[in-house]
């Protein structure tokens, strides 16, 4: 019994010491760029990252330059950043929230004609049409904008999706209740139906803020001046063959991720339930 | 006697009724979908392939050159994108599928192991943006002896590696990022499809006396099946649209030798640094037929596979 009893001890041990390994690979890039943000540049070029902190050396001048507007425009990043991914969320919500509850709730003729056509958007890569794509942001003078920016990354797919599946859920016998109260459709869906959907919506606003927060390749495409552009893409222009602008990009790239890593940390499940949509249930 | 509504009224009136009606309404709720599905999809996916049949110089200098651009397609430097995305896509689903099926095997253990804790470990680099961890793995990955891999190297007896100067060291770190952002998202669906196979089957495969391992093959592996084709599905996508990764590797479009350069990539360089707009659309085209292709071969071997079972 004994023995059996520490054979399963040596197990769990060896089997949180794997598990302990990737957390550990997960977990130190973290430690680094947070250590190194606060050390000047200079040092990361002469000794590069060590996991020696050196405390004496740490200094918050860097988080001063990046925000004093002489010397980098990451302010205007950070603010970018903010009200493009807020628009994008509150036009991607209202937007396939709208088509996911239509093709969940009502039985309509072509409404696996609209469900091909989410499904296309799915499984072709966007990026195959950015040239067409910026030239019409250009004729539509939606180019170096959040207009730009926003409006042709408003479907996202899987979130129709889930809105879809989520609102085929809900129990219609309110619908026809609302009917019977005086409720437009439209009225039944905002007042009704809506607050129902409600944790669907927290899931796909963690989905497509987390998206529009970190995009890359379409903002580098309509984005032109440098104080329209986003936090990636602005820390990606002091990244350069020539050499790189350490004393900016370590605390730039600190302060892009810890709201986020607070934000998550508050709501774990919802940010692994918004972020694996689309997972196979059932 | 009551007023009679006006002819316009009436019009009004009866628009109203058909607007709200239940047999309307669908549509309405769908209408800013099929109007933003025409002008950011269709109408570029057609005028990407109306694109790659053109020489656009500037805006009004637009000729019809047939198929000049699909021949001009034939390089090497094209070529050479294919296969850094073709192997990139390759080595990625190669490690994240049996890799966070691991894992989330031991995670789902009945043992008290702390699985919340490493569960949200893993999941934690996914909240980066690609830039950002581009900034870490560039010095993590540099070509001194004293960075941080390269140090590791060194502790197990290897040369200092010059890893973004030659492609298989290239491939290495660009994979190892992708595995390092993702890890715990593919750890989160496995997890989920675990918990969907009933405990009862292992209680009585147990009875049985059936060995770790054969529950493993014949219970689990069965059971996260369609995770495990969902997870390949999204991982093609990802692996085909590559183009960040390496963006934020080497900082620009175009790398060094090619070493890093991906078809996204490409078509992103050719269009927008290099101003040959039907030509990138070409590329784009070759693209879109490659994935269009990829989805067909993936749904046939499911399908087969799903009927062999």
């Amino acid at each position: 019994m004994n023995k059996t009893m520490r054979r399963w001890d040596i197990f769990r041990v060896s089997m949180i010491l794997l598990l302990s390994a990737f957390a550990l690979v997960s977990l130190i890039p973290f430690y680094f760029l947070l250590v190194s943000s606060f050390k000047p540049g200079v040092e990361m070029v002469r000794s590069g990252i060590s996991l020696n902190p050196h405390f004496e050396k740490f200094t918050l001048d860097m988080y001063g330059l990046l925000f004093s507007p002489k010397e980098s425009n990451y302010f205007f990043w950070y603010r970018n950043s903010l009200a493009y991914t807020g628009a994008q969320t509150i036009c991607g919500l209202a937007l396939t929230s709208a088509v996911g509850y239509s093709l969940g709730v009502y039985r309509f003729r072509g409404r696996n004609a609209i469900f091909v056509l989410v499904l296309l958007v799915m499984m072709i890569p966007i990026e195959i049409m950015m040239i067409p794509l910026y030239k019409e942001m250009i004729a539509l003078h939606f180019f170096d904008n959040i207009l730009g920016v926003v409006l042709p990354f408003a479907v996202f797919p899987s979130a129709v999706f889930f809105f879809r599946q989520y609102s085929s859920g809900l129990p219609l016998e309110l619908m026809d209740a609302g009917r019977i109260d005086g409720l437009t459709e439209y009225g039944l869906f905002y007042r009704i139906m809506l607050p129902l959907m409600k944790p669907a919506f927290g899931a796909m606003a963690i989905l497509i803020s987390m998206n529009s927060w970190n995009s890359l390749v379409w903002p580098m495409v309509v984005l032109r001046n440098s104080k329209k552009l986003t936090i990636p893409l602005g820390l990606s222009t002091l990244i350069t063959p020539y050499g790189n602008n350490y004393d900016l990009l370590m605390p730039g790239a600190v302060l892009a991720v810890v709201p986020i890593v607070i934000l998550f940390a508050l709501n774990q499940r919802s940010f692994m339930e918004g972020l694996t949509v689309g997972g196979v249930k059932g | 006697m009551t007023a009679r509504p006006s002819g316009a009224g009436m019009a009004k009136k009866i628009a109203r009724g058909f607007f709200y009606s239940p047999k309307v309404a669908p549509y309405v709720l769908v209408l800013p979908f099929l109007i933003s599905f025409l002008v950011f999809f269709f109408y570029p996916l057609i005028s990407t392939v109306q694109m790659s049949f053109q020489n656009i110089a500037g805006f009004d200098e637009v000729r019809f050159i047939g198929l000049q651009n699909y021949a001009n397609l034939l390089n090497d430097r094209f070529f050479s994108a294919i296969r850094v995305t073709f192997l990139y896509t390759f080595w990625t689903i190669l490690i994240l599928v049996p890799l966070p099926l691991f894992l989330a095997v031991l995670l789902n253990s009945k043992r008290k192991i702390g699985a919340g804790f490493f569960k949200a470990a893993y999941f934690i680099p996914q909240l980066t943006s690609v830039i950002v961890a581009g900034i870490f793995f560039r010095f993590a990955f540099s070509d001194s002896a004293t960075a941080l891999i390269n140090t590791i190297v060194a502790a197990f007896g290897g040369e200092p590696v010059q890893w973004l100067k030659k492609s298989v060291p290239t491939m290495a770190v660009l994979v190892t990022l992708c595995v390092w952002r993702w890890l715990g998202v593919n750890i989160v669906y496995f997890l989920a499809g675990l918990q969907n196979i009933s405990p009862e089957l292992y209680e009585s495969a147990s009875m049985d006396g059936a060995s770790a391992a054969r529950k493993f093959l014949h219970i689990t592996l069965p059971g996260v099946k369609p995770t495990i084709v969902y997870v390949i599905t999204i991982s093609v996508y990802g692996g085909f649209s590559m183009f960040a990764e390496s963006y934020a590797l080497f900082g620009t479009a175009r790398t060094p030798g090619e070493i890093g350069s991906t078809m996204v990539g490409y078509i992103y360089q050719q269009a927008f640094v290099e101003a040959r707009l039907g030509f990138g659309a070409a590329a784009g085209m070759a693209l879109l037929l490659l994935v269009l292709l990829i989805n067909v071969v993936q749904l046939k071997f499911f399908n087969a596979f799903e009927t062999e079972a």
